[in-house]
């Protein structure tokens, strides 16, 4: 571990080294919501957003699971990250209850989702600091690993101190991967950390998801639409569809299921369908809308 | 160390963290934090100007100016205090952060309570700029006032107002839309029953009786009577007001749990857009 590795994963629970790193069985979740067709005050209907999900992820392996917006991938690391609770089925983390051993979860897990998320006015050290306290790391263990959890990530260490509205969205998307890895998280859960990042911040951004795999020994499950980045970083590849896991195998496997030579051609085999990443039309638009 | 000092640590250091962060949103926000001052001010002055339009005997004037002044100011303090807890949810949710802050390992008790801390310091400050401000505006005279009195007895009541606090702070999780006006609803129903410019003899018995469990009306009464007749602590006032505090703190975090279920079980907790 690096030196901005926190004391608290030493805790009580410490990761099940027998058990998987994710073990998902028949995971399911279920929102209403209304059909926009039927008007604004139809009744809200049932919505799988996740239909009897199985997988399992071994310790230190990298998994990305592909998928159209609204297919159910913000949901499942929502779910895992307990932010959601489920209508049923179970997920394991080092062989805690995702549901029911919320706390030990928390220590294991972080994650980085496609809005960096950061209160605006504050720098990026500042920012990196309050998330920090939550995992026990106070101001003198900050001061040291803000500085260098910065440098490895790429992002100039002089500009720590501007507030994180006047930085680029790709630097912004950096101080997220540096939030993420400063508590050292055994599980680290990625909800398309690249998306809307120019091509430089994007191989930047991919080549340090190399890093932290390589020295931090982290399992990685990896959340994405862009089938180039979960086909260079994965060791399996998922394929979530409107709610169901349709597959989790080694990419050449995918291939060799389908006869096919791309994971394009691929899903279009699994589903009939092509594979387009529509904008805006993930899980959370109908929640959206309201502050619209 | 063992692992329970390790994790009171832990939370202790999460309970720096969020006082930390507030200090530093003040910070950024100051100057918008003075302009809100001045609209404070001004809008005490407005309801202390009262007591010269009743053109009374200079004594009786000055004791309703200075009964107008302890309620406006613990009206301010309490709205200090609404707003920093129910912003708990909807200013993490408006800055994206919230998803971060539910999934870390702070206990929900230290996540509110540090919430709380901060919002009584901020308000603590603030009611004592405004009393004093009014005060000399107005031209109040308080020779006999114990300030310390009165002091200590909001130190206490805030307690109670940050269990009463927390229990509002749910309302954004539950309703991201309309949830932090609630908030304020609370506020104003909690202070129109505890005689916040009156006696709370002047109300219709019922709501007498709810004042009886409100933490504002002991703060009133006894701040009042501190600082027009210079009166100390009083225990009448202190033993309702603790224990309020004891069953409104566990009350408010029970509620509040049962919001975040209902949150994850319904995808609420999440960032705006």
């Amino acid at each position: 571990m690096s030196t901005f590795a926190p004391s608290t994963i030493d805790l009580a629970s410490p990761p099940d080294r027998q058990a998987p790193a994710v073990e998902v069985r028949d995971l399911r979740k279920t929102f209403k919501r209304r059909d926009r067709k039927a008007g604004r005050f139809a009744r809200k209907r049932p919505w799988p957003a996740l239909a009897d999900v199985t997988f399992t992820i071994a310790r230190g392996e990298c998994v990305a699971i592909l998928g159209q917006n609204g297919s159910g991938k913000s949901t499942l690391v929502r779910l895992l990250s307990t932010l959601l609770i489920n209508d049923g089925g179970e997920a394991r983390i080092f062989g805690h209850d995702a549901f029911k051993e919320e706390s030990t979860i928390r220590r294991l897990v972080n994650r980085v989702s496609v809005e960096a998320s950061f209160f605006k006015k504050m720098s990026a050290a500042e920012n990196l600091s309050y998330a920090a306290r939550f995992y026990g790391m106070t101001p003198r263990q900050t001061r040291a690993g803000v500085p260098e959890i910065l440098t490895k990530v790429g992002f100039p260490a002089e500009r720590r101190g501007e507030a994180m509205e006047s930085l680029s969205r790709g630097m912004q998307q950096k101080v997220a991967l540096a939030r993420a890895l400063l508590t050292s998280p055994v599980l680290l859960l990625l909800d398309e950390p690249t998306t809307g990042l120019d091509p430089r911040s994007k191989l930047e951004v991919q080549d340090f998801i190399r890093e932290v795999r390589k020295e931090h020994d982290a399992t990685i499950l990896l959340c994405t639409h862009d089938m180039a980045e979960a086909e260079a970083l994965a060791d399996r590849i998922g394929l979530l569809d409107r709610g169901r896991l349709l597959f989790l195998e080694p990419v050449e496997d995918v291939k060799r299921r389908f006869g096919v030579e791309t994971l394009e051609q691929a899903f279009f085999a699994a589903t009939g369908r092509e594979f387009v990443a529509e904008e805006g039309e993930d899980e959370d638009d109908e929640y959206r809308e309201v502050f619209a | 160390m063992s692992e329970y000092a390790i994790e009171l640590r832990n939370q202790l250091v999460g309970l720096f963290g969020i006082v930390e962060r507030n200090a530093y949103l003040t910070k950024r926000y100051f100057l918008w934090d003075l302009a809100f001052m001045v609209w404070t001010i001004a809008n005490t002055l407005t309801i202390v100007f009262i007591a010269r339009a009743e053109h009374l005997p200079a004594a009786r004037e000055n004791t309703l100016a200075t009964q107008l002044l302890v309620g406006a100011t613990i009206w301010a303090f309490l709205g200090i205090i609404f707003e920093f807890m129910t912003e708990t949810v909807a200013w993490e949710r408006w800055e994206g952060t919230i998803e971060y802050t539910f999934m870390a390992p702070l206990s929900r008790f230290v996540h509110l309570f540090g919430q709380g801390a901060y919002a009584v310091l901020y308000g603590l400050i603030r009611a004592t700029i405004l009393f004093f401000a009014v005060a000399a505006f107005i031209g109040i005279h308080a020779p006999q006032a114990n300030y310390g009195a009165a002091f200590v007895l909001l130190a206490v009541a805030s307690l109670s107002f940050i269990g009463v606090g927390i229990m509002t702070s749910v309302l954004p999780l539950v309703s991201p839309e309309k949830g932090a006006q609630l908030g304020f609803v609370a506020q104003g129903v909690m202070l129109v029953v505890s005689g916040v410019y009156y006696s709370v003899s002047v109300m219709p018995v019922w709501m007498q009786w709810i004042a009886k469990v409100s933490p504002a009306t002991y703060v009133l009464r006894g701040d009042r009577n501190s600082i027009i007749h210079g009166t100390g602590l009083a225990w009448a006032d202190v033993w309702p007001l603790l224990i309020i505090a004891v069953l409104a703190t566990p009350l408010g975090l029970a509620i509040f749990r049962v919001g975040e279920r209902y949150a994850k079980r319904h995808g609420k907790l999440k960032r705006s857009g």
